[in-house]
């Protein structure tokens, strides 16, 4: 590995390289299929090949002769032990949680859901053992479009009807905001259901040791899964111990409590044998949730000028069949963030969750918010080319200026900072937005049959989850702090232990920055440990960008206290009094006399040794911090796209895409670019390319990547980022998060270029993923119309 | 069972095995390196992508293509000479601080072309092959020559800013 060792302060802001990379392109690698321990055994599920049908026998007879097969089991016999998967979000009061066995015992209520397993000495035999199990299935009517699902008189998904919950929300007086309003824009916008697809599939191991249990996941939360687990399978909290080792992405996929881990539980309880299962990419399109998929009926009403007076959204989210660890809050996620980084007098929200037979949906990169921005930036171009604005200036006319920071939404949050002025200025001055304007001009006149167009997106978002009061108002069954510890050795190293747990972020480089800067300890001299609840006890995990605003300011906390230990024992070796020292990154000193001074290795040997403490003095340098956010944090910026769309075959190209992102203080650029590179791809990709589509059995069709398409390298443009600065306030580190940013903004400013593209041909929207056949056909039909 | 054999990593394997058992699950299972990781069932990821060559000795390492070895069975890469991502640093020291990587290894850590680093083993083998092919690709061509490969976490950029230094300090000799 470089080294890039030279002075240890003002880390932040450095372009590391990162620490983890050493075993990631050298193939010593940890990942949960990797893990072998005598005695292994493999599971196999065999899952339900109908959307919807009523199980009338399952018989497990046949697949238990068959040669290596240990066992084999239906959702029956593990009916007393195996619960219902949590939902840890009832939204509402009145919410239907239905239940949800993590191995179906009398109905199947989505393809792929599991009906029954096998337990072999390897992999091959469990699948052979499979093919012998019997179901006799009853096909009961699917349930597919939630329109339809909340008529009377549809078949239902489960005996309390389809409908799970209703959530509203409204500030602002609506009826005065569209009376008289002098422009009213109604829109309906389609979330396409989505597939997360992180390049490591599930897979999980248990082994049982008498009575305790350690389980190998490939998640996002062990800390969280170990708490469910000890509540879903009886099995004492202390007595199981999760370990998340090399995770290859999550993007939300992993952040859950999914029936194979618990089911992996359970067989090692009963067979007292070490079990594995990994799945295969088809099962985990299958049977991995989903995100996104909601309708949105977005109303606003705007003066002449564009000065917006109302906004007004009625979601339906599609729940899929049963409600998973989030899956209800999702879409409320979005509820604040409709209104963006714009004013208005009036806004209404209102959310109703819909059952269908299909996968379950839950938090996928971003969570609620990338469907709010989507809805809300494609409804801003849609009004600017309703009035003949320019999309800029409409959103200029109706942003938050800088000078009016903070600012408290209609929705109720408090933005402490932002300057959309500046992230827009220096977008519009790398796109080259008017020459690109005037070039899009010229084609129109001359009839080109490759059209351009130019997309908007000035999007924010709330990161940093959560305040732990605010998930309490909202419902949410957990906390969102996030702890860390430091251990000072005693030669001068650090361990760093936090509760985040990484899944291709950086933590191991970025907190080892923080750490480095604020003790002043040489980069390479810090080691940072996490994903395993026996080493790091405490923690909420990683999802929403929280790691960095709230984990990242948890270590920031820690640090502090580490300095405040070892400036009484510095006074000591000193024969000082405390008062009399100053701290400059890595030691202590006699202020007005700096050659005086212990450098903080030199306290930890001494703390070690401890020989000569003061009285009363513990000898420990050691500290734990536990962080509570006092607000979320809001990320901005604006992402601005070129499409080349040929209007005779349909076929979309991004000429040029721009983001300039202000995610407060950066502590890596290297991470930071590439978590914008990601998310850009991924919210690309739902623009133009990605769709889990059901035919009218309710069969996925898209179980294969050969079917559902992940961009690869030549389907996306080479990006231009860049950055403006304008720290957070609500956190001493001035940190906001960046994991989702690329993701949320990037849909609809690709969206809108294609619809900006073919305005004139009369299209106002293009359903996602505008594939060339979408493209083609809204053209072609927006001709008819016009005819 | 049928009996194989094959060289790995520089490392002779001799075998009996299910003659369905695929390539990639005798390397990870049964040779125990783990360092090729299984991505999909379909070959379209391109996780588990290796160099495979015939093991005669005439041109150990000029003729190794790339291959996506879930799509392989091992007894079809009987004889063969496989080279995996832990092949790249083999020998005495791979474990040391900065040890023997491979040019593609250092850009990719150079220019932060992983995240989660899933993809990265098929990845970096895969513009192994393309860069034997051509030493001196373009951005085109290096975006066209890894669509086989899918990654999830950084949007490619990186990657091909990887690839494309990898070629410049001449990964290909």
């Amino acid at each position: 590995m470089t080294s890039q060792s030279d002075t240890a302060a003002n880390e932040i802001g450095k372009r590391r390289t990162r620490k983890e990379d050493a075993r990631l392109i050298t193939g010593q690698t940890n990942w949960t299929d990797n893990i072998q321990l005598p005695g292994l055994l493999h599971v196999a599920f065999l899952r339900s090949p109908q959307a919807h049908a009523k199980i009338l026998s399952v018989d497990t007879s046949a697949a238990r002769q068959m040669p290596g097969v240990i066992a084999a089991y239906s959702g029956a016999d593990f009916a007393a032990e195996q619960g219902s998967l949590p939902c840890a979000w009832p939204v509402t009061p009145d919410i239907v949680i239905p239940n949800h066995p993590p191995m179906a015992t009398e109905e199947v209520r989505y393809g792929g859901e599991i009906v029954a397993c096998v337990v072999a000495r390897d992999r091959y035999a469990a699948a052979d053992a499979l093919e012998q199990i019997d179901v006799d299935y009853e096909s009961l009517p699917p349930v597919l479009d939630m329109e339809a699902a909340l008529a009377d008189g549809s078949p239902k998904v489960h005996e309390a009807g389809n409908k799970s919950f209703e959530w509203v929300f409204a500030n602002g007086d609506m009826e005065a905001a569209f009376r008289d309003a002098p422009v009213v824009l109604e829109r309906t916008y389609r979330q396409q259901r989505l597939i997360p697809c992180a390049m490591e599939p599930r897979a999980v191991v248990c082994a049982p040791v008498a009575d305790e249990y350690t389980l190998w996941s490939a998640t996002q939360i062990p800390h969280v899964l170990r708490v469910m687990l000890a509540l879903v399978t009886g099995i004492p909290e202390h007595k199981l111990r999760v370990i998340a080792p090399d995770v290859g992405g999550g993007f939300g996929s992993k952040l859950q409590v999914t029936a194979e881990e618990v089911l992996a539980v359970l067989l090692a309880r009963k067979l007292g044998r070490p079990v594995k299962w990994t799945e295969s990419r088809s099962e985990g399109n299958l049977a991995v949730h989903h995100g996104r998929d909601q309708l949105q009926r977005i109303r606003i009403a705007a003066d002449a000028d564009g000065r917006l007076r109302g906004l007004s959204v009625d979601l339906l989210a599609d729940m899929g069949a049963y409600l998973m660890l989030v899956t209800p809050g999702v879409p409320l996620l979005g509820a604040f963030m409709f209104n963006a980084i714009y004013k208005m007098d009036a806004y209404s929200f209102k959310c109703t969750g819909v059952f269908t037979t299909k996968t379950p949906t839950d938090a996928y990169r971003g969570a609620g918010r990338p469907e709010a921005t989507f809805g809300i930036e494609h409804a801003m171009d849609d009004l600017a080319a309703e009035l003949g604005m320019d999309p800029l200036a409409l959103r200029r006319r109706n942003w938050i200026a800088h000078s009016e920071f903070p600012y408290t939404t209609i929705s109720g949050l408090t933005y402490d900072s932002g300057n959309y002025e500046a992230a827009t200025a220096r977008a519009v001055e790398l796109f080259g937005y008017d020459d690109l304007r005037k070039e899009q001009e010229a084609r129109r006149a001359s009839g080109d049959p490759v059209q351009l167009g130019i997309g908007v997106s000035t999007y924010t978002e709330m990161c940093g989850l959560a305040p732990s009061r605010v998930l309490g108002q909202l419902a949410y069954g957990a906390g969102g702090w996030e702890h860390a510890s430091i251990r000072m050795l005693p030669t001068g190293k650090v361990e760093v232990v936090t509760g985040s747990s990484a899944h291709g972020q950086g933590h191991e480089t970025a907190w080892s920055q923080i750490v480095a800067d604020r003790l002043g300890v040489p980069f390479e001299d810090v080691r940072v440990l996490h994903g395993d609840t026996q080493v790091s006890p405490k923690g909420m995990d990683t999802y929403g960008s929280r790691s960095l605003a709230v984990g990242g300011v948890a270590l920031y906390g820690a640090c502090e206290k580490v300095i405040t230990k070892a400036k009484v024992i510095a006074a000591g070796m000193l024969e000082v009094s405390p008062e009399d020292l100053e701290w400059t990154p890595g030691r202590w000193s006699v202020r007005g006399d700096p050659d005086q001074g212990k450098t903080i290795a030199e306290i930890a040997l001494a703390t070690f040794a401890a020989h000569n403490l003061p009285d009363g003095v513990e000898p420990s340098l050691d500290s734990d911090a536990t962080y509570d956010p006092e607000s979320f944090s809001f990320p901005h910026g604006t992402h601005l796209c070129a499409t080349e769309v040929d209007t005779e075959t349909g076929r979309v190209r991004i000429r040029s895409y721009v983001a300039v992102d202000d995610v407060g203080t950066v502590v890596n650029p290297l991470i930071v670019d590439g978590q914008v590179h990601g998310g850009l791809a991924q919210g690309i990709a739902q623009a133009l390319y990605e769709e889990a589509a059901y035919d009218a059995d309710g069969n996925l069709l898209t179980t294969t990547l050969a079917d559902y398409l992940v961009p690869s390298a030549p389907d996306l443009p080479t990006f231009v980022t860049d950055r403006t600065e304008t720290p957070a306030t609500t956190n001493p580190m001035g940190v906001k998060g960046v994991g989702e940013a690329g993701t949320i903004a990037s849909t609809p400013a690709v969206v809108n270029a294609v619809v900006d593209a073919l305005r004139p041909f009369g299209v106002r929207d293009v359903e996602m993923p505008c594939t060339p056949q979408r493209v083609w056909r809204a053209i072609n039909e927006a001709r008819g119309a016009a005819r | 069972m049928t009996k194989i054999s094959m060289t790995i990593d520089g490392v002779r394997y001799e075998d009996e095995v299910e003659p369905r058992m695929l390539l990639v699950h005798y390397l990870r299972e049964v040779a125990g390196r783990t360092g090729t990781p299984i991505g999909c069932d379909t070959t379209n990821c391109g996780a588990c992508t290796v160099l495979l060559g015939s093991s005669d000795g005439a041109n150990p390492n000029g003729d190794k293509l790339s291959v996506k070895s879930c799509s392989m069975l091992a007894v079809q890469a009987d004889g063969a000479d496989i080279t995996t991502i832990q092949g790249l640093t083999n020998g005495e020291g791979a474990g040391e601080a900065g040890a023997r990587l491979h040019p593609l290894q250092r850009a990719f850590h150079e220019e932060h072309a992983l995240q989660c680093g899933y993809c990265t083993p098929g990845m970096i083998m895969a513009a192994a092959d393309l860069l034997r092919d051509n030493p001196n690709p373009t951005e085109e061509q290096v975006r066209e020559g890894l669509e086989g490969n899918l990654c999830r976490c950084t949007g490619y950029q990186n990657i091909v800013r990887a690839v494309l230094r990898a070629a410049s300090e001449g990964a290909s000799s």
